[in-house]
């Protein structure tokens, strides 16, 4: 009896697992303010990037400020392939990735081992 | 709280059992206080060392996100609570499991990150490179100012011993500098008047003033250190896939670690702690870290190391295409010869010759022109100066000497003037070598001949006789006539060559040879644009500070074309390093997980978590030390051999 129990609950697990992971998830995404020819957004580094999207206006120098809570030495780089970016994040202190936003269109960010992805969209 | 503080509370708690672990099959000697001291222990482990991964799995399981982290926090807390519960109801516990795991997995981090800041070291290197200071000419006074108030134009004097500060012309002095930080190049170069020196690089022998030219972000060595840093957090195709894995890994891990406690437990009547040790090995070793890490690691070492060769590979994808190269195409003027014609021989009266010759040719802009004035100076040829200049579009220059009608040109401006028939058969001779003859005329007589030609570099020979051993096809591409490319190519040992291209016409060709695989070709990377874009790797060669770097996927900072083959092995050593490491780091799973999970238990093979823990952070490490040994293997080329 306790067997079929365990057995239901493990597969009740699995279930969980599946949804919880695999299925389709609202990120949330932000969208950089615009002061003075200037644009800036805070990304918050805890369990992944939120925003995990961020959008930018294409033109206008655009800064991302990251602050890392997460202890996890996972996250503790932060890496722009396409701008050639790899800003060390340390625990709790904000630190400022500049964009290059002259060209328009969709780019990736990650952690230092490419587990955590956000996205940038430059429009 | 640091890893290594994290690491060492954890190694020092767990000690104890581990010295119980070992003593008490031997001696039978127990911890004091028994299982409620590992209790006590554990759960300072948990609280300080563990307990950031279980808050980061958290925050990140709220994202529905996983990763190693959650693998690590689900593994130990398992362990622990369970052995709580074991603990109250008098059965066997496990706590050490859940503290060796923990320390094993910070005993690789602590050394992965120091693996990790060794690997990107590379970049901070070059700009340490850079002067601090450099004296300047202010108000007619050479003065010390700090690098960053240094502007284009200023007087820069630099003496033996100091470092040229920043990139310019020069236009005092003369001295060798060792450049071998910037262009990789061993030997010191002579720089005199009017030479060019890149900044960074240190000045040998005598004082040198310099006008600067470039400063800040537009120096060589800055756009050197921007250009490596881009290729070093790049991405490599053949990360694609452990993207895609990295995705799905954690939670299919998981599942199968639920799997596996299901069918010991249920189906086959274990234990309920001995089924949740397998399920724990199994999450423990699965961490897919190491997986993560193959590419980039190798990546940047491969990349920071090829800086310090003066060879600029862009990023990874192109790293992976070169590997698949079949056909390298060669520009010829300026990459395999030198790019400036030089006199080869003079017949006739060799002095009077070149008296004429250099008297007429003073004023001329035309690149033969140069050469001989080159050759006349080289001899201290001293000549008198020419008057009643005529210069005759695609023909040459005619003009007085000493009073009497004189003439430097080709066979079109020779009109009636008398040339004796050694002579004509001895340009016939030069021409047949592929040199370009100009004859030399004074008082209505043909007097003599210059022979001008680009020769190859010293070092393309042996190049090219690299590229050939390595199975390559060679081919040359210019606009230059069908003769004289052939007997450079001779020359130089080139398979085939396509002669009298234009210019524009040049990427067509190379998408013809693209149709029996990927070509690779070699210019200088300011009128071969078109060719290095349409070719599936695109090598731009420098020459001192004009180099072209957005011009192709490598540029070579050295314009000697033996870094062509450097540049292959570099390429290939480096993406075989990421296939090595990429191999281990799915074997680690491929066969850590049907270990961990029993499946050899028949067998008598097992793996107890914390073996799981240790093997995991063995193979994070190993991966990571195979990249930074990138930086000790043996990157010579054949045409470095043979020196």
């Amino acid at each position: 009896m306790v067997k079929i129990i365990v057995l239901l609950v493990g597969l009740a697990l699995i279930g969980f697992i599946i949804w919880w992971f695999f299925a389709k998830h609202e990120t949330e995404q932000g969208t950089a303010e615009v002061q003075a020819d200037q644009q800036s957004i805070d990304v918050e580094v805890k369990g992944g990037y939120s925003p995990e999207t961020v959008v930018l206006k294409k033109g206008v120098p655009a800064k991302i400020n990251f602050t890392r809570r997460d202890p996890s030495s996972c996250l503790d780089r932060v890496v722009f392939p396409d701008f050639g970016i790899n800003q060390e994040l340390p625990k709790d202190e904000t630190k400022t990735v500049k964009i290059d936003t002259s060209k328009a269109g969709e780019f990736q960010w990650a952690c230092g081992m490419d587990m955590f992805h956000g996205k940038l969209i430059i429009k | 709280m640091k890893i290594t503080t994290r690491f060492w509370i954890s190694l020092v708690l767990s000690l104890p059992m581990l010295v119980e672990m070992i003593l008490k099959p031997l001696t039978g000697w127990m911890l004091p206080g028994g299982h409620w001291t590992m209790f006590v222990l554990t759960t300072i482990v948990m609280g300080l060392s563990a307990g950031p991964f279980i808050q980061s799995a958290w925050a990140s399981f709220k994202k529905h996100h996983s990763n190693m982290d959650t693998l690590v926090a689900i593994g130990t807390a398992t362990a622990y609570f369970y052995s709580i519960y074991a603990l109250l109801t008098h059965k066997q516990v496990f706590f050490e499991s859940a503290a060796f795991v923990t320390t094993f997995v910070l005993l690789g981090q602590v050394f992965e990150e120091r693996m990790r800041n060794n690997a990107s070291n590379a970049i901070e290197k070059l700009f340490s490179l850079q002067a601090k200071e450099a004296e300047v000419k202010r108000d007619g006074q050479f003065v010390k100012v700090p690098l960053d108030q240094v502007v284009v134009g200023d007087e820069i004097r630099v003496k033996p011993g100091e470092k040229i500060a920043v990139d310019g012309e020069v236009i005092s002095g003369s001295s060798t500098i060792d450049e071998s930080m910037v262009t990789g190049e061993s030997l010191p170069v002579s720089r005199q008047t009017g030479d060019s020196v890149i900044g960074s690089t240190l000045n040998k022998t005598g004082t040198l003033t310099f006008r600067a030219k470039k400063v800040g972000g537009d120096t060589l060595l800055a756009q050197i250190v921007e250009l490596v840093k881009k290729a070093q957090n790049s991405h490599a195709p053949i990360q694609k896939l452990t993207d895609k894995v990295s995705d799905i890994f954690v939670p299919v891990v998981l599942i199968v670690a639920i799997a596996t406690f299901l069918i010991w437990y249920v189906l086959l009547g274990l234990n309920l702690a001995n089924a949740l040790i397998f399920a724990v090995a199994v999450v423990v070793i699965a961490c897919p870290c190491a997986l993560g890490l193959a590419t980039p690691t190798a990546l940047m070492v491969g990349t920071g190391r090829g800086a310090k060769m003066g060879i600029l590979i862009k990023n990874g994808e192109v790293l992976e295409t070169v590997n698949d190269v079949k056909t390298v195409v060669f520009d010829k003027t300026g990459t395999i010869t030198v790019g400036k014609p030089v006199v080869t021989d003079v017949r006739g009266e060799q002095d009077q010759v070149l008296q004429v010759a250099a008297a007429l040719e003073e004023n001329s802009e035309h690149p033969l022109a140069e050469a001989i004035l080159d050759a006349a100076k080289e001899k201290q040829t001293a000549y008198p100066a020419a008057t009643d200049f005529q210069a005759i579009s695609g023909q040459g220059v005619a003009a007085k000497f000493n009073g009497q009608d004189a003439f430097v040109g080709n066979t079109k401006l020779r009109h009636d003037y008398q040339m004796d028939e050694d002579l004509q058969k001895e340009m016939e001779t030069l021409q047949d070598q592929a040199k370009t003859v100009v004859l030399v005329g004074l008082n209505q007589q043909v007097i003599g001949l210059i022979a001008i030609q680009d020769t190859p570099k010293e070092t393309s020979a042996a190049a090219i006789s690299a590229l050939k051993a390595r199975g390559l096809k060679t081919v040359m591409l210019t606009g230059d006539n069908q003769r004289v490319a052939q007997a450079i190519a001779k020359e130089v040992g080139i398979d085939q060559v396509i002669a009298e291209v234009l210019p524009a016409d040049k990427a067509e060709q190379i998408k013809q040879l693209q149709g029996s695989g990927k070509v690779a070709f070699v210019g200088d990377g300011i009128n071969d644009a078109p060719a290095l874009s349409t070719a599936d790797v695109g090598i731009a060669m420098g020459s001192g500070t004009d180099i072209a770097i957005d011009a192709g996927g490598i540029v070579l900072v050295k314009n000697d074309l033996r870094a062509v083959d450097q540049a292959l092995e570099l390429s290939q050593k480096t993406f075989n390093r990421i296939k090595l490491n990429l191999f281990w780091a799915f074997i680690y799973n491929v066969l850590g997980i049907p270990v961990a999970a029993g499946l050899f238990y028949g067998l008598g093979v097992t793996l107890s978590p914390e073996i799981a823990g240790l093997a995991m952070a063995f193979s994070s490490l190993s991966v990571v030390t195979s990249s930074v040994l990138l930086n000790k293997t043996k990157i010579t080329s054949r045409a470095m051999q043979t020196e």
